[in-house]
């Protein structure tokens, strides 16, 4: 299996989609954070105007070896998350470039989600993502899991540096039990 | 660089940041949209014991910029931040702030105002405030949100200024943006830059009693409304030291305007606030399709660059002004077209200007737009248009 | 401008922001030219009782260490008196006295 899809870019641009409380927006920042931490330039910005629990969400995040001077928001993704698979394909599939990747949280396999996103053009990774946080922290709390799986598949962060930014953010018990579940979905995550 | 930690931060917080290594020791303000991180996290660095300083929790903007001009009025560091509607509902204070010369310094997270309601980004709100005497910064990173903060207190301060200081940035595509940004690791580095010194401007002090916000009657009024006309045209040395200063301590450089890629550019687009970084970007790519096109940044607004600004224009074919606030009704709806347009005219220069309204209530403004623009206005320039009658209202349905 | 009106200072001889400097300056501003009528205390009838020291605005009346002997054989230790410099003429002081001991002249300048 082949995981280094985006070596070739300078810079990556990154889609998050979920649902408010689902810490879509978390993910984008921490990842964003790390890139930082390592040295690299990164931007990170939510979706603004709707902050409610269970809305649909998007954040964004741009990380690059070289200054970010844009302030123009992400309408062509290189990458899309999605931390909820009940959102409609259509929603999360919007833009995403040719070759761009999809990673999505999901017990489907990746041939169903193939069929959901009608698309060829694009690379999938999967992981259940849901069932890792349940079994972790005993709560439907994925990003974090969902942020190991991106630490795989575009390895533009290093993954120490990830660790670090969540041990910035949370407190020491929910930090260690997250980057727990980061860790999984890093080794669980399938790619195709 | 080792006295400075590389950490992620939004503007917002970049200001919050800047408040607190300046040791303020007022902030009164009243949380909006997209302003209101500022203040959550000047009152954690309060709460955890980061930044010893008085939080005044008030009813509403009027009551804060009150509190804030009570508070400079004994010789106080002051801080405040606010967006949009807030900074309308602080309108009448902004002139006593500035009549009475306290040097007050606030953050504006810039939005567009209601109705409609809109919580998104532009300079409505900022432009509105043109002529209350307010030195006026605009920051286009966050890294420039807390440099420029440090650099309106000294210059605020400075006795041949004492005037009140705001620095701007787009509300949410920088308020809530993440970026890498320089703090400093102590503090002591940046107040030896803004030193807390006596107070250069009259206090009240029960020790030595004084009257301030007495009436001005015709006889005088005019006299301290003309102090005032001096003052900001002092701002301008006193700025230019200000940042020649802090480039030479720091090592980040600043001006009263910025510029890129203008060697061999006989036209640039002028813009200000975030839509900078996408016009550099623009220019990159203009470059790469064999399209040499400069770009120029508004960063200081009041007083107005005229200076800094008719160096490059002199030498310009065309200059082509991006504004993101609507002046209704105006000779030229662009605020900032039409100071360059009275600037250009004063020097008697030749330069075409185009005027361009955009990103009005957080509409996208991408690198192709801002190419489209260049391409559209090179159209006008070839069919003789050397001033736009009207703005382009660009990308308007 | 004409040349007989008294010229003013100008912006780089006054304080900044309109601030007044000098505590305690109403004292050199004489406002006993706006009077029409003055109060004049008849000291005779006057029976001591503050009133007009506590209702006059500006305030002008004055308690002097001064005894006073009255026609009724009462001795008083103070007196009141007038401060004309600072008297607007008001004639609160006149409506005030409970005993019209004070009485309201025109004045002759």
């Amino acid at each position: 299996m082949k995981w280094y899809f985006m070596l070739n870019l300078k810079r990556v641009e990154i889609r998050w989609h979920g649902r408010g409380g689902q810490g879509a927006v978390t993910a984008a920042t921490i990842l964003a954070e790390a890139a930082i931490y390592q040295g690299k330039h990164a931007q990170a910005y939510p979706e603004f105007g709707a902050e409610r629990r269970g809305a649909p969400v998007r954040a964004y995040t741009r990380i690059s070896d070289t200054p970010i001077y844009t302030k123009a928001p992400i309408t062509e993704p290189d990458v899309v998350v999605v931390l909820d698979s009940s959102l409609s394909s259509s929603i999360y599939i919007e833009g995403l470039k040719k070759n761009g990747i999809l990673i999505i949280n999901t017990k489907k396999s990746i041939s169903e989600i193939k069929k959901d996103v009608s698309r060829d053009d694009i690379k999938i990774a999967r992981v259940d993502a849901t069932k890792i946080a349940l079994e972790i922290l005993k709560a439907p709390f994925v990003n974090m899991a969902m942020l190991g799986a991106v630490a795989k598949v575009i390895p533009v962060v290093d993954v120490m540096y990830i660790e670090e930014a969540i041990r910035e953010s949370f407190r020491p018990k929910i930090a260690e039990a997250n980057i727990q579940a980061l860790r999984r979905a890093y080794n669980e995550v399938e790619v195709a | 660089m080792s006295e400075w930690i590389r950490i992620p931060l939004t503007s917002n917080y970049a200001a919050a940041y800047a408040a607190k290594d300046v040791d303020v020791d007022v902030v009164a303000a009243y949380p909006i949209t997209p302003q209101t991180p500022v203040v959550e996290r000047i009152a954690e660095f309060i709460a955890n014991g980061e930044l010893q300083a008085e939080m005044i929790h008030v009813e509403s903007e009027h009551t804060a910029l009150s509190a804030c001009i009570g508070a400079a009025a004994t010789g106080a560091r002051v801080f405040t931040a606010t967006s949009a509607q807030g900074l309308e509902l602080m309108h009448e204070l902004l002139f006593i702030a500035s009549g009475l010369r306290l040097p007050i310094v606030m953050a504006i997270a810039a939005r567009a105002l209601s109705a409609p309601l809109s919580i998104w980004g532009d300079y409505s709100d900022v432009m509105a405030t043109r002529d209350s005497s307010w030195i006026t910064m605009i920051a286009s990173t966050a890294q420039e949100v807390y440099d420029s903060i440090i650099q309106a207190y000294k210059a605020a301060e400075h006795s041949d200024v004492l005037l009140p200081a705001m620095v701007a940035y787009d509300g949410f595509m920088m308020s809530h943006t993440y970026e890498p940004v320089y703090v400093a690791k102590d503090r002591s580095i940046i107040l030896e830059f803004v030193p807390k010194k006596k107070p250069s401007w009259n206090i009240l002090d029960p020790d030595k009693p004084i009257t301030i916000g007495a009436v001005g009657n015709p006889d005088w009024y005019y006299e301290f409304k003309y102090q005032q006309v001096v003052a900001m045209e002092n701002s301008r040395s006193v700025l230019r030291q200000v940042f020649e200063e802090f480039s030479k301590k720091f090592g980040r450089w600043y001006n009263f305007i910025e510029t890129y890629n203008m060697d061999g550019s006989d036209i640039a687009i002028l813009t200000y606030g975030g839509l900078y970084g996408t016009a550099i970007e623009a220019v990159d790519i203009m470059k790469k399709q064999g399209l040499n096109v400069g770009t120029i940044k508004l960063r200081v607004f009041r007083p107005w660059p005229e200076e800094e600004l008719l160096k490059i224009l002199k030498s310009l074919k065309a200059v082509i002004v991006i504004d993101r606030a609507i002046s209704f009704g105006a000779a030229l709806e662009g605020p900032v077209a039409m100071e360059v347009l009275t600037s250009v005219y004063k020097k008697g220069l030749s330069t075409a200007l185009h005027s361009y309204i955009a990103s009005i209530g957080q509409r996208a403004v991408m690198e192709e737009d801002i190419i489209a623009i260049v391409k559209k206005s090179l159209e006008l320039l070839e069919k003789g248009v050397v001033i736009t009658e009207k703005p382009v209202y660009w990308g308007v349905r | 401008m004409t040349s007989h009106v008294k010229r003013l200072a100008g912006w780089r001889e006054i304080p900044i922001g309109g601030a007044i400097i000098q505590p305690g300056n109403s004292a050199e501003r004489f406002t006993g030219d706006w009077r029409v009528f003055k109060p004049v205390i008849n000291q005779d009838k006057c029976v001591r009782c503050y009133l007009c020291w506590v209702y006059c605005p500006e305030p002008a009346v004055k308690i002097v260490d001064k005894p006073y002997k009255a026609s009724s054989g009462r001795e008083w230790k103070v007196t009141f008196e007038i401060d004309y410099n600072y008297c607007k003429g008001c004639g609160i002081c006149v409506e005030e006295c409970p005993v019209k001991a004070i009485d309201f002249i025109e004045e002759v300048k």
